[in-house]
């Protein structure tokens, strides 16, 4: 217990940080490292609740396993972290059980794209009403860095110490191509701009997908020679470009290379839950009871 | 309408935890499959196990390894819903040998799983999965639902993994305002990781003892003139079927031949064999794998009375005569 900080006594705060109410503080200190991105998400995504109106009661978060895959511990809401790479599907069963939820996957790059990649395919295929938070590091944080589905060729990795010769992912791409309904990518570096994509994000009915760029100082940026948190906040600021509504096929990225944020697509398209009531309302007419009530429409 | 959802998910990875999800989410929840499927479903096994989420899944057991036989019959998943997922966990699993069963017993399989708050296997095979036999569906008034146990603290006095006496935690569901954290971590009854020996020796002790506990209560076996046998047959599911003219045949024959048959499979029916070995002379145990049940009803009998094998690799049912014999080779 030693090492466990009071915040309300150690820090000398006036008053209390406004991300701390959705924080469960009894959680605290986290395991995330120094210079770390997570955090900072994390509290984009704790003002984009505060700013959603949303019924917290009525919003669960599930998590995966990994660096990422710790924050729904750190979140007070319903909270649930599952396993590796499972997180969509445990929240698509978590939403059609409990439609009223509002219901966030919040994981890493490894998590959702490697392990986890066939489950997100399919949950944007059917418009699944869930936001889709991406927390991407190019790297296996928890393990000790090793290359991941969206590792940049030419970056350095434990089980690539040449140096990586595998195609990486272009995450906005492969979200768009599925059917996500709103796709967005944003750094650590643009709290304000990953803050209200995350607050839109939760508004918005369907599939929608974010991608928060974040610095692994640990482990990616050591290895590769990069600096310290801050200087990965620099290569943010400094390389990213914004193109709102470009075309996803052009904003794949490469080591150290431009990076281009913003929102990319916001489009509608019928939820697989609207999809099925239509569907049987059609076949069956009156013998058919619509399921269930979208998120804060009864 | 009974106001489900059926999804038919990407893989079986995926369907074994929707339903975790979905029970999350207040239902009752249940997943389906054969062979490799639930080699796939292990994983969420162990998770519906740590985080006590009732849930039960169905098995049409087909031969095996791997894609083995698809739509041919086998009995060889038996040790896997036992032990397939890593760690300490016991799950319960009930075997139907018949259509009729197979509706009576799914009522008990959810009843369990919400009682114990564990995984569930339903064991059938692909001869019963296939069989078309008439069946009575009782009025509905008369069926006995377990409902889910929910907790009826209020927001922030409830804890996800307090327990009272019987080790069984009660329940909530997400929405209902008492901010739940779930893992698959080992934790403390907050539900949050606590990643330390202590923690571990108290939740898998519990987890575990849910059903070694309760083993006694939990023993469903169908008994057949057992009184003064002298050979006893251990059976489940189909084999209990394909068991039956062999069985008639050697008490023709003017042998005391009894017949047990596994209706619940998992917890094994220790205390059961162990009793009849004090006064039987042998078990024959015909099922469709190599020998998987046989090596409970060997522990249980501990030597008290001789155990006999009847294996089959699978791909069909046994020919009587082949239990026959193996029933008149005890006998001598």
């Amino acid at each position: 217990m030693s090492n466990q900080v009071n915040l309300d006594t150690e820090l000398d705060c006036d008053r209390e940080n406004p991300a701390m109410p959705f924080l469960r503080q009894d959680r605290l200190p986290h395991i995330w490292c120094p210079g770390c991105g997570i955090g900072t998400t994390v509290n984009c995504f704790t003002h984009a609740l505060a700013d959603s109106g949303l019924d917290l009661d009525q919003v669960a978060v599930v998590s995966g396993i990994g660096c990422t895959g710790r924050v729904a511990g750190y979140l007070n809401l319903d909270s649930f972290h599952t396993t590796h790479g499972r997180p969509i599907p445990f929240a698509t069963g978590l939403k059609l059980a409990n439609p009223r939820l509002k219901v966030v996957v919040y994981s890493g790059d490894g998590d959702l794209f490697a392990i986890g990649g066939n489950h997100f395919i399919h949950a944007a295929r059917r418009n699944m009403d869930l936001m889709v938070v991406c927390v991407n590091n190019f790297t296996y944080g928890m393990t000790g860095g090793q290359v991941a589905p969206t590792t940049p060729i030419g970056a350095t990795q434990t089980t690539m110490p040449y140096g990586n010769f595998e195609s990486s992912f272009n995450l906005p791409f492969l979200a768009d191509a599925c059917g996500a309904v709103y796709v967005a990518r944003w750094t650590i570096y643009h709290v304000k701009q990953l803050a209200r994509a995350m607050q839109e994000g939760l508004a918005k009915k369907g599939f929608a997908f974010i991608e928060a760029m974040s610095p692994c100082p640990t482990l990616y940026s050591r290895r590769n020679k990069l600096g310290d948190g801050v200087d990965q906040l620099k290569y943010f600021k400094e390389k990213s470009v914004t193109k709102n509504g470009a075309d996803t096929k052009t904003v794949g990225l490469t080591f150290q290379g431009e990076i281009a944020v913003g929102k990319f697509v916001d489009r509608e398209r019928p939820t697989w839950m609207d999809s099925m009531n239509q569907h049987f309302t059609q076949v069956l007419g009156d013998k058919y009871q619509t399921y269930g009530a979208s998120h804060g429409q009864d | 309408m009974i106001g489900g959802v059926f999804i038919q998910m990407e893989d079986e990875i995926a369907s074994s935890i929707a339903i975790l999800g979905a029970a999350w989410g207040g239902k009752k929840v249940m997943t389906v499959t054969s062979g490799p499927g639930l080699s796939l479903m292990m994983e969420h096994i162990g998770y519906a196990a740590i985080t006590e989420t009732p849930c039960v899944i169905v098995d049409v057991q087909r031969g095996g390894p791997s894609t083995g036989l698809p739509t041919l019959p086998a009995q060889a998943d038996m040790m896997q819903v036992k032990w397939g997922s890593h760690g300490d966990y016991e799950p319960i699993a009930l075997s139907p040998n018949s259509p009729q069963e197979c509706f009576d017993l799914m009522i008990k399989a959810f009843n369990l799983a919400e009682t114990y708050r564990v995984p569930v296997f339903f064991m059938m095979d692909e001869v019963v999965g296939h069989m078309t036999e008439r069946v009575v569906i009782p009025e509905a008034s008369t069926i006995e639902i377990v409902d889910r146990r929910w907790s009826t603290k209020p927001p922030g006095q409830y804890q996800a993994y307090e327990t009272n006496g019987d080790g069984v935690p009660d329940m909530v569901k997400a929405g209902d305002g008492h901010r739940i954290h779930i893992t698959g971590l080992t934790h403390d009854e907050k539900g949050y990781p606590a990643m330390n020996p202590e923690a571990q020796h108290k939740l898998v002790t519990r987890l575990v003892g849910k059903i070694r506990n309760n083993r006694d209560r939990l023993i469903e076996v169908r008994a057949d003139q057992l009184d003064d046998a002298e050979i006893v047959v251990v059976s489940f599911g189909i084999t209990s079927r394909v068991a039956g003219p062999a069985i008639e045949e050697a008490r023709a024959r003017g042998l005391k031949i009894g017949h047990l048959r596994l209706v619940i499979a998992w917890p094994f029916p220790v205390t059961v064999i162990r009793s009849l070995a004090r006064r039987v002379k042998a078990f024959v145990v015909p099922e469709l794998n190599l020998g998987q049940m046989v090596l409970e009803v060997e522990r249980a009998a501990a030597g008290k009375a001789a155990v006999v094998s009847v294996p089959h690799a699978g791909g069909t049912v046994h020919e009587s005569q082949e239990i026959l014999d193996k029933i008149l080779e005890a006998a001598r």
